[in-house]
């Protein structure tokens, strides 16, 4: 249709998608620019360039916030839920594909239903059993919570996966002698790769950038993650914008290289799990 | 079923079971310490009373409208845009995702420090040009569209990516079709792109309407609420009585108003995909 379109219709399409682009940049473009002025820089005219490179707010950032120990906890947290949420919901996804599980449509449907609720519904009495047990500023239980909120998703999508496998592949591997978990682990997972590798870059990030729960869940100084960690920070040093923007971009720069590497998988990955056909 | 059983254990015991205590704890008066007592519907009389109640009820409303215009709309342009360009669809794909990859937290103190802050923000800005703008999140009649605009602008790119998908899925036979028969572009998103479409629009309206009513890290880190609960939503009432108050039965009630919006949006949505999958 590009050769039918008039070339004023062309035109005018970039120039809107340009205007899109600026609105979309424009503030990030802020956050590197003041992450490199003085305060007082910022203040004399906060859209100037700066004057000088003002790389010391970066460093500033890292020691003022403790900022090391924090991306740390994040990566570890990000790390297990991307691990428990890769291995349970493709296991879930290939029952549901399979409709191997009685039941499989309450199943799907009961795993709908619980990402439309708020998170308010179930945080408080988790929160006062966690407290109970001691389970406040565990990892590996956080990263429990992360896998059960973001699991429907992920089995959603990855079902769709399996379901493009072709059943006779799975029969000439029953027929040669494998069982059921032999043909899941040995035939179908590898089929599977990119999906399953999808659902990691998505969950990763949406671990990594988490707040409320992060900071439910992990409160003791040591244990923060970096977003929460930052989230003080602000609080602290609110004057200093230059040295919060430095922090946001320490924080950012690891998700934008990852998405920047990954970013055909996730954009096919988050439309697939949202148009349908 | 052992396939499905750690997924599945994990989902109840972190969300079902806490979800049927949060049930219970709306009709029991319970200070988190001593034993919990039965009081039948007095936490939600006790919320019907708060006047903030109504105002939050009335905010999520507000930007449910809002979400269901604004970024739908730009997404929409944007999308359909890229289908008749065709240099850049990549660069402008990822570009107009980059806010969708930031933290939150982060979105939320990058605008609140560079944009709106009358010092060392945008608005500061416009102050060295004469314009004197107060702090838009400090300002109760401006504070919940302050926020609810930093939602959009994180969230309307993910949008665009989405609509561009479904576009490009719909038949380039209709719309060569249409092309022939002298059609321009309006009358192309008129009469063919937007019906082909369609239930991709309508999911993500319904998911707008669901997400509207969870809507909670951007007012928390923005305002917490305030100036004066302007810009107060359902879902940091429920914390605010919660954590703050230590009222954990109206909290419980709260939440349960919001679960009840999200039920209704979700058969909603079950019955037009069935009347959709009869014709």
């Amino acid at each position: 249709m590009n050769q039918t379109l008039g070339r004023s219709t062309i035109a005018l399409s970039y120039l809107v998608l340009a205007i899109g682009a600026i609105i979309a940049i424009f503030p990030l473009a802020l956050m590197v620019v003041s992450a490199l002025k003085t305060s007082a820089e910022i203040v004399a005219n906060p859209l100037a360039l700066p004057s000088a490179l003002q790389w010391v707010n970066f460093s500033r950032a890292w020691t003022d916030a403790q900022l090391g120990r924090s991306l740390l906890n994040s990566a570890e947290v990000t790390g297990l839920t991307v691990v428990l949420i890769c291995t349970t919901c493709s296991m879930a996804a290939y029952a549901l594909a399979r409709q191997a599980t009685p039941g499989w449509r309450w199943i799907s449907a009961y795993l709908l239903a619980t990402t439309t609720l708020p998170i308010q519904l179930y945080l408080f009495p988790l929160y006062f059993g966690y407290a109970h047990l001691g389970l406040i500023d565990n990892v590996f239980a956080l990263s429990l919570v992360y896998t059960a909120i973001f699991s429907p998703f992920s089995i959603f999508l990855l079902r769709t996966y399996f379901l493009a496998i072709p059943r006779e592949i799975e029969e000439a591997a029953i027929v040669d002698g494998a069982n059921r978990w032999q043909v899941f682990y040995k035939v179908c997972l590898p089929l599977v790769s990119p999906g399953i590798l999808t659902v990691a870059v998505i969950s990763g990030l949406n671990t990594w950038n988490e707040f409320l729960i992060s900071s439910t869940f992990l409160q003791s100084h040591d244990a923060q993650t970096a977003v929460v960690r930052f989230y003080t920070l602000g609080g602290q040093y609110s004057s200093d914008w230059g040295e919060i923007m430095a922090a946001a971009i320490l924080i950012v720069a690891p998700a934008l290289v990852f998405f920047l590497l990954m970013q055909r998988r996730f954009i096919e990955g988050m439309a697939s799990g949202s148009v349908k056909g | 079923m052992p396939f499905l059983l750690p997924a599945l254990v994990i989902n109840i015991v972190i969300i079902l079971i806490p979800a049927l205590l949060t049930v219970a704890m709306a009709f029991v008066e319970w200070d988190g310490v001593s034993t919990p007592t039965f009081v039948g519907l007095d936490n939600f009389r006790t919320i019907f009373a708060d006047p903030v109640f109504f105002s939050a009820l009335l905010n999520n409303i507000k930007w449910t409208l809002i979400f269901l215009i604004i970024p739908i709309a730009m997404g929409l342009v944007a999308g359909s845009l890229l289908l008749v360009v065709r240099r850049g669809r990549t660069f402008f794909q990822i570009v107009y995702f980059l806010p969708v990859i930031i933290a939150t937290v982060v979105v939320a103190r990058v605008w609140q420090g560079m944009i709106y802050n009358p010092e060392s923000g945008l608005v500061g800005w416009l102050k060295l040009y004469g314009v004197a703008l107060s702090d838009p999140l400090a300002n109760p009649p401006t504070a919940l569209y302050a926020v609810a605009s930093v939602d959009v602008w994180h969230w309307w790119g993910f949008l665009a990516v989405i609509f561009f998908a479904a576009l490009r899925q719909v038949d380039m036979a209709q719309i060569d079709a249409a092309m022939l028969d002298g059609a321009n572009f309006p009358q192309l998103m008129r009469y063919v792109l937007l019906p082909a479409i369609r239930p991709t629009i309508t999911l993500m309206m319904i998911m707008t309407v669901i997400w509207s009513f969870l809507a909670f890290d951007f007012v928390y880190v923005l305002t917490q609420g305030g100036p004066a609960y302007s810009s107060e939503v359902l879902s940091t009432l429920s914390y605010r009585y919660a954590f703050y108050n230590y009222t954990v039965g109206p909290a419980a009630a709260v939440a349960l108003v919001i679960s009840f919006f999200g039920l209704v949006a979700t058969v909603f949505y079950v019955r037009i995909q069935q009347r959709e999958g009869a014709r």
